[in-house]
């Protein structure tokens, strides 16, 4: 494949060769050219500014920005193709961009492994759920839990009693969620053993269990019945309620227009707009997007 | 016959103890390792040759294991990072390079002459009477949790089939029935203990380094530390998604099922007295693969399981040329005798066919759940 615009015209800085001294003015700037108003003093969770990532000569993501609020459900919508999982996968540094910032909680994150952005308290989900297949539902739910004692080697040696304890605890935890999502009675099955809508609950659930500030769910309704889909609805307010935030891709509008406070619409790699779930409905560009598939 | 007993009981819990290294690894991590002889090697010559300039046994076999682990590091920083079959590929390699080193570097290892005399474990003690029921008493200690699990399970699939004539039942009685001749077998030799200080002595040893591995190893694989390790296996983007450091988890499993090994390497120099770079052939990796897939990939039981079918297999197999004439008197077309190298190339491929049969009949191996099999990813 030919690789059309080496540099896109309207990219506006090198951002690379400046992403270790970046402040989160010089995100904020990029993000408010898009038309986001904001308070300064609210400061959002997560904020990225000209994301670029290509494959080949395809750009999947050109020169995206994103803000999530703290305490917000955000939404992010587009026509398939539209590069949604690819910034998902950018945002929590599964793929490494090839420009742009990303800030959570006010500190670059660009530069941290995925596994370290996940312990700063940003949960990703996958478009295709990943069950631990031969680890029962129980254990995919455990294993989410931050800085258990067990984790350490010397730890399970030494102290088995706590680890015990806080297995015990978590536990409870755990199946609390689970009711929640109505996986209790699946709670000792194999998690291969669950259908593929079952397995987005648990995916959801289990993120959950890692006491995340911000959870970023991929298309959480795809595949999932729904009577099912306003289960998760309620499930996701309520959780939302207790102070955790959302940023969701999602293609069924009912979901996104009942839950999110702010949506993001990207197409062919590209921001299009942004606002709220009534103001996008009706603007005229979105429409075109969806309508010109 | 008590000691060649004596000495199948010590190379079977020197395989399972080898094998749980790679169960630890591959089982329960899905870490390909297809050199993990090297760790055994390792394990062997950096017991042996601190023990000859006078460290004690103990320390000396610590130290085996140690270089072992820290093997493992090597392998795991250069490796790990990659995609995950250059392990695979590094691992036949260092394994071929670290017996190449001990047949060259004659100033350390005596290269292909080999390291004929070093201290063993036990060879001087002559226990008074109280000693030997000691020992015999930490030998019952062993054997009553082997028992009581299989009742537990006897108990559990009777309840299940509701008939005594099951196979899986059937099966359990002969391993008990087994487990307890053997456990007098090893009960006589304690108490004859002097006739044979050094055989004697390593078995108990051995069978201590055994349920201790497996002790431990049935704790850590069903804490949250080996629930980090299953889910590397099942899928390590998940993992790193919930926030778990997969580089580091990958090199702790490596490192101590390189430690196992070693320790394995110790034992295993002690049963053969001698240590040289043959010992150490590619064989023995195929060998603790066929072990561990026998029993079942992350069973430890079946691990074991696995190594007193692969031991039972040799000893049977020993005796083929005396029921060749049995057959050859029965049938006359059937030759009285063969020669040696092609009995040996005959029960290799006969625990190949073993092998394709079991994947075939039984592919999660004898312990394995059948469930796992039809999982969906
Ligand atoms: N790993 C990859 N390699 C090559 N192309 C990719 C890869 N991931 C995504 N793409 C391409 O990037 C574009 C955006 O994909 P994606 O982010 O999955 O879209 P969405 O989630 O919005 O449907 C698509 O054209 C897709 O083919
Ligand atoms: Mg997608």
């Amino acid at each position: 494949m030919v690789d059309k615009s080496p540099k896109s015209p309207d990219f506006p800085t090198d951002v690379a060769a400046e992403t270790q001294g970046e402040s989160l003015a010089d995100v904020l700037s990029e993000v408010e050219d898009i038309g986001t108003s904001m308070a300064p003093s609210q400061l959002p969770l997560l904020a990225a500014g000209g994301l670029v990532k290509s494959f080949g000569g395809i750009r999947a993501v050109d020169n995206v920005s994103i803000e999530v609020a703290k305490g917000s459900i955000t939404g992010l919508i587009g026509p398939n193709g539209a590069g949604k999982t690819t910034l998902f996968n950018l945002l929590s540094n599964f793929i490494h961009p090839d420009k742009g910032r990303v800030l959570f909680d006010g500190e670059p994150i660009q530069n941290l492994q995925p596994h370290q952005i996940a312990q700063r308290g940003m949960v990703r989900t996958f478009q295709v759920a990943r069950a631990l297949s031969r680890l029962s539902v129980m254990e995919n739910m455990l294993l989410a839990v931050q800085k258990q004692t067990g984790e350490n080697f010397w730890n399970t040696w030494f102290r088995g009693k706590q680890i015990r304890a806080e297995e015990r605890q978590q536990k409870e935890r755990a199946m609390t969620i689970l009711e929640s999502i109505g996986l209790a009675h699946m709670a000792n099955e194999y998690a291969g053993a669950l259908s593929g809508g079952q397995r987005k609950l648990l995916e959801m659930g289990r993120a959950l269990m890692a006491n995340p500030q911000l959870i970023l769910l991929d298309e959480p309704a795809a595949g999932v019945n729904p009577t099912l889909i306003n289960q998760i609805c309620d499930r996701i307010l309520t959780w939302n309620r207790e102070g955790i935030t959302f940023l969701i891709i999602e293609h069924n509008m009912d979901v996104i227009m009942s839950l999110c406070d702010r949506v993001w619409v990207l197409a062919e790699g590209r921001n299009l707009a942004a606002g709220t779930p009534a103001e996008i409905q009706t603007n005229s560009q979105v429409l075109e997007a969806y309508l010109g598939q | 016959m008590v000691s060649y007993l004596v000495s199948l009981v010590i190379f079977t819990a020197i395989y399972a103890i080898f094998s749980l290294g790679l169960n630890l690894q591959w089982g329960f991590t899905g870490l390909i390792n297809f050199g993990h002889v090297a760790f055994m090697t390792v394990g062997a010559y950096a017991t042996v040759l601190p023990s000859n300039g006078g460290v004690p046994l103990v320390l000396a076999a610590l130290i085996g294991g140690g270089l072992a682990a820290f093997l493992g590091l090597l392998i795991g920083f250069s490796t790990l990072r990659l995609r995950e079959d250059y392990l695979a590929i590094v691992t036949i390699g260092v394994s071929e390079v670290i017996r190449l080193i001990a047949l060259n570097e004659e100033w350390l290892t005596r290269g292909a002459f080999g390291i004929q005399r070093f201290p063993l474990p036990l060879e001087n003690f002559r226990p008074t009477l109280f000693s030997r029921y000691v020992m015999i008493g930490i030998l019952t200690a062993i054997a009553i949790p082997a028992f009581w699990q299989l009742w537990k399970w006897a108990k559990r699939r009777l309840q299940k089939v509701g008939t005594l004539l099951d196979a899986g039942l059937i099966l359990t009685a002969v391993c008990a029935a087994l487990t307890l001749w053997l456990y007098g077998v090893c009960a006589i030799a304690l108490y004859n203990f002097s006739d044979n200080p050094s055989r004697n002595g390593l078995m108990l040893v051995s069978l201590i380094v055994l349920a201790l591995v497996f002790w431990r190893l049935e704790w850590l694989v069903q804490s949250p530390w080996g629930r980090i390790l299953k889910a590397i296996r099942e899928d390590e983007e998940v993992a790193k998604a919930l926030g778990k450091n997969v580089f580091w988890y990958k090199l702790q499993s490596l490192m101590l099922g390189g430690f196992i090994a070693g320790i394995a390497g110790a034992l295993f120099a002690w049963q053969l007295s001698t240590v040289y770079p043959d010992n150490f052939l590619p064989l023995l990796t195929f060998n603790a693969w066929t072990i561990v897939v026998l029993g079942g990939a992350g069973n430890n039981v079946g691990t074991i399981l696995g190594s007193v079918i692969f031991w039972a297999y040799l000893t049977i197999t020993r005796y083929l040329p005396d029921l060749l004439k049995v057959i050859h008197g029965v049938i006359p077309v059937v030759p009285p005798t063969v020669d040696d190298a092609r009995l040996g190339a005959f029960r290799i491929m006969l625990i190949g066919l073993i092998l394709i049969v079991l994947m075939m009949a039984r592919p999660q191996g004898i312990l394995g759940k059948k469930e796992e099999l039809t999982l969906g990813r």
